[in-house]
């Protein structure tokens, strides 16, 4: 494979905690290497002026499967004057807020990614998600199987019984190629099917008689007995309702005096997604209000927490969640259109149009809600830049959340272009905030916190030799840096380069090359379980749909995995 | 204000269908006639331009206001002339594919002859006036969307097939023929008035609206409901209405403490 050399770029890798010192970085067969390492023969870019880091990883995003495809199909409008084809390789691009596979891939390289994670993969429709996943050109990506309703997990975790809920999670985690365990309102969308739901930690779960508190605690505990990669991964309960910032906290507070075990380098035990959404106060839409600041103040001195934030890019998006109450709930609200799943023992899922506008009071307190997450961040390597794509906003707008971080001035004019600026700047804290987000910290909220989190930090997330080769160079200059706000966004939109693997696949924000791309998944080994394959297999006969042979995703649907090996057996 | 006028010819009819976005005002002001002829229309997968299929002459004013188009020859296998339209004017001396006057902002587009389905798609303002006949989805939203016609006006001289203003938001529809099923599905506002008669299914789901029919309904809906006679005077014509309303089964907002409804008036 090629050799090359990224010459006099200022470098940022919070790995290595290299903040823009000028350095060379060496790239031979796929990996970094020491520049001595390399012969006469490397190819030489020339990064001066420029910015270097690891590629970035987005943590938290909807971008494969069933309910993403179920948004394209009910929103033919989102590609309405939106489906072009650019010259050169790419093929032809469709979507605003549900783009096409090939969109998402083009769009998160030009970006500099180079992982995404799929937040919510229905174990029963893994096909499709892994499918969609191989059609993603480009990128790496993982997805996250559902559990926080998943009607096994409700019997065992009922009764405590940790090592049978272990031994089923590694086996659908084998089955479907899953990374790890994501939770969407633990027992609330289960108790929605019998037309209730569950708003606080203490809402029984009807039928199953066990709390969400005791899903969440079990979860973390069998998470850690297995020793996963990630840790669980939360969309907590009470998602968007105003004053759900104390169920947040309540949520959080479980993850107390829980340790994370794995051989990852992993510290958390509890990931809480798109922290926006549960970060509110008020109790009504009226006095709907920013508590941020409590949530963060919270965040800030648990270090066994993670957090992402699921900023409010204040555009027409297309909301989809594993949370179905609320999607219905929402549906009545908005009056524009509902889509609901529902996936037999294992989740749910809804889907309703949005549209953030900046003259609605609410979106504007959303919006801020989302920026004050990451200003009151005090460890960036715990706090991660997400849009929650498409929930909060497509992922395409990372440039401009990237830029109203970056500039207190941006942050100012979104301010007073809002209709309702004053009653904004009364119910948030963002209008006092000076913080303006480093590059240094940019690397570790988008690159080396999210690998971490992930449990990826061993090759991914940084720039150190011996890590992989996935690298983007940005056209900014941290000595001269631009006084105008757009040129951030614009500089962010469109990587000089991105290395995937140690090969150029984007090029002045032209894509170059499909790359090749991976799908990550855990593979974990357990100790035989009779109880929880007799289970398994009684559920099939009894419940399931389709026969348990019918199952599994086979290999031909991840023809280029990245298989993480996990032994649980000790 | 002068208006300047181009005039195109067809020189030769697509094989397949011609998709004519670029023909409009806005596009064609501040062009010369050879830039014109340069600018790109889609047949099928194949990347064609303008000046092979018409003969183009005269002169585009300097803003969208100033300019007139003048289609000359058979338009029937066009398609999206005059969309997202702002100001200015179009003349088809003939029919007119899908998608014409979709999404028109202002300005006036006028049709000698008869319109296929999917024109003024969310048309936002302006006048858009059929001689002949109009095909499915007049005025109504884009496949999937909520958004259907949201001001302006569109008369047809002739009649028009079903699904008629779709998500209707505002803005007025004169029908000075027939319609078939399907009017004013979901609408949230607007007024469409039928001078002739419909089939039926009439205000299905509407929350809030007008449709004034002076000839017959074939079938009303039963989510709507008869309240009391009121004299009207509609296009010119006066005369005593039955007013109903509905959709009943619907959601519908309060305004001042009443519940805002969807509204038929049908000629007595």
């Amino acid at each position: 494979m090629s050799e090359f050399i990224i010459k006099n770029g200022h470098v940022f890798d919070p790995v290595q905690g290299i903040k823009g010192d000028k350095k060379d970085i060496a790239v031979k067969d796929g990996k970094i290497v020491e520049t001595s390492v390399l012969s006469s023969s490397a190819k030489q870019i020339d990064a001066k002026g420029k910015s270097v880091m690891a590629g970035a990883m987005e943590i938290h995003a909807h971008v494969a499967g069933p309910k993403v495809n179920l948004g394209r199909w009910y929103r033919p409008e989102d590609k309405l004057f939106d489906s072009h084809k650019t010259p050169g390789m790419t093929r032809i691009e469709g979507g605003k807020s549900i783009p096409t596979v090939f969109k998402t891939g083009y769009s998160y390289a030009r970006m500099g990614y180079t992982f995404a994670m799929e937040a919510a993969m229905p174990p029963l429709y893994a096909r499709h998600v892994h499918e969609e996943i191989h059609d993603t050109p480009i990128i790496d990506e993982a997805a996250l199987p559902v559990f926080g309703n998943n009607w096994f997990m409700l019997e065992y975790l009922k009764n405590h019984e940790i090592e049978n809920n272990a031994a089923y999670v590694a086996w659908t985690l084998n089955q479907t190629k899953g990374y790890g365990i994501k939770i969407v309102n633990p027992g609330g969308t289960e108790a929605w099917a019998w037309g209730l739901n569950c708003l606080s930690v203490n809402d029984p779960v009807p039928y199953f008689d066990i709390t969400p508190a005791e899903i969440i605690t079990g979860l973390i505990e069998t998470n850690e007995y297995l020793g996963l990669p990630h840790s669980i991964h939360i969309h907590g309960n009470n998602l968007g309702n105003p004053g759900c910032y104390e169920t947040t906290l309540d949520t959080l507070k479980l993850a107390e005096g829980f340790k994370a075990k794995n051989n990852f380098g992993r510290k958390q035990v509890m990931h809480q997604t798109h922290l926006q959404f549960h970060s509110y106060g008020g109790d009504n839409w009226g006095n709907f209000e920013s508590k941020a600041k409590e949530v963060m103040d919270y965040v800030n001195k648990q270090d066994n927490l993670t957090i992402d934030t699921g900023n409010v890019t204040l555009d027409e998006t297309t909301t989809m969640t594993a949370d179905g109450p609320f999607e219905h709930h929402l549906g009545g609200l908005n009056h524009l259109k509902w889509a609901n799943v529902d996936v037999e023992l294992e989740t749910a899922a809804g889907v309703v149009p949005y549209i953030y506008s900046p003259d609605i009071k609410v979106c504007a307190i959303q919006w801020a809600i989302g920026l004050e997450l990451a200003l009151y961040a005090k460890d960036p390597m715990r706090c991660f830049i997400t849009t929650d794509h498409p929930n909060a906003g497509p992922f395409t707008r990372y440039p401009r959340v990237i830029k109203w971080l970056m500039s207190r001035k941006a942050r100012d004019t979104q301010i007073k272009a809002f209709k309702n600026s004053d009653k904004v700047v009364a119910a948030t804290n963002i209008a006092e905030m000076d913080r303006e987000i480093t590059l240094y910290e940019l690397a570790a909220m988008t690159r080396a916190g999210p690998a971490a989190s992930l449990g990826l930090s061993k090759d991914y997330g940084g720039l150190k030799p011996g890590m992989n080769a996935d690298i983007a160079v940005f056209n900014i200059n941290p000595d001269n840096m631009p006084s105008d706000p757009e040129e951030i966004e614009k500089i962010f939109s469109g990587v000089a380069y991105l290395f995937k693997d140690g090969k150029i696949c984007v090029k002045d924000g032209v894509v170059v090359d499909n790359g090749n791309k991976r799908t990550f998944w855990v593979d974990v080994k357990v100790k035989e379980n009779k109880q929880v394959a007799h289970d398994v297999k009684e559920k099939f006969l009894k419940y399931y749909s389709i026969n348990e042979r019918n199952y599994p995703v086979p290999d031909s649907y991840a023809p280029h995995p990245y298989v993480i090996a996990v032994d649980a057996t000790q | 204000m002068k208006m300047k006028t181009v005039t195109l010819t067809v020189k030769q009819a697509p094989e397949l269908y011609l998709e004519c976005e670029n023909i409009t005002p806005d596009t064609f002001a501040g062009k010369k006639i050879d830039e014109i002829a340069q600018l790109p229309a889609y047949q099928g997968k194949e990347d064609t331009t303008l000046g092979e299929y018409f003969t183009i002459a005269g002169e585009a004013g300097a803003t969208a206001a100033e300019t007139q188009i003048i289609l000359k020859g058979d338009c029937s296998k066009m398609k999206y002339i005059g969309i997202k339209m702002t100001a200015g004017e179009v003349l088809i001396n003939s029919s007119a594919d899908m998608y014409t006057g979709g999404w028109m902002k202002g300005g006036k587009l006028v049709v000698k002859g008869d319109v296929h389905s999917f024109c003024g798609l969310g048309m936002e303002g302006g006048e858009f006036i059929i001689e002949g006949n109009a095909g499915n989805y007049l005025g109504a939203s884009y496949r999937g969307d909520w958004r259907g016609m949201q001001g302006g006006i569109i008369r047809v001289k002739g009649n028009v097939g079903s699904d008629v203003c779709t998500f209707m938001n505002g803005g007025e529809l004169i029908v000075e023929g027939n319609a078939a099923v399907h009017i004013a599905t979901h609408a949230e506002g607007g007024k469409i008035i039928i001078k002739g008669d419909v089939n039926r299914r009439v205000g299905g789901q509407m929350v809030k609206g007008e449709v004034i029919v002076l000839g017959k309904i074939g079938l009303m809906m039963p989510g709507f409901k008869y309240t009391k006679d009121v004299d009207l005077e509609v296009d010119g014509t006066k005369a005593k209405f039955a007013e109903y309303i509905g959709d009943l089964g619907e959601r519908h907002p309060k305004r001042k403490g009443e519940p805002v409804y969807g509204k038929i008036f049908l000629k007595k």
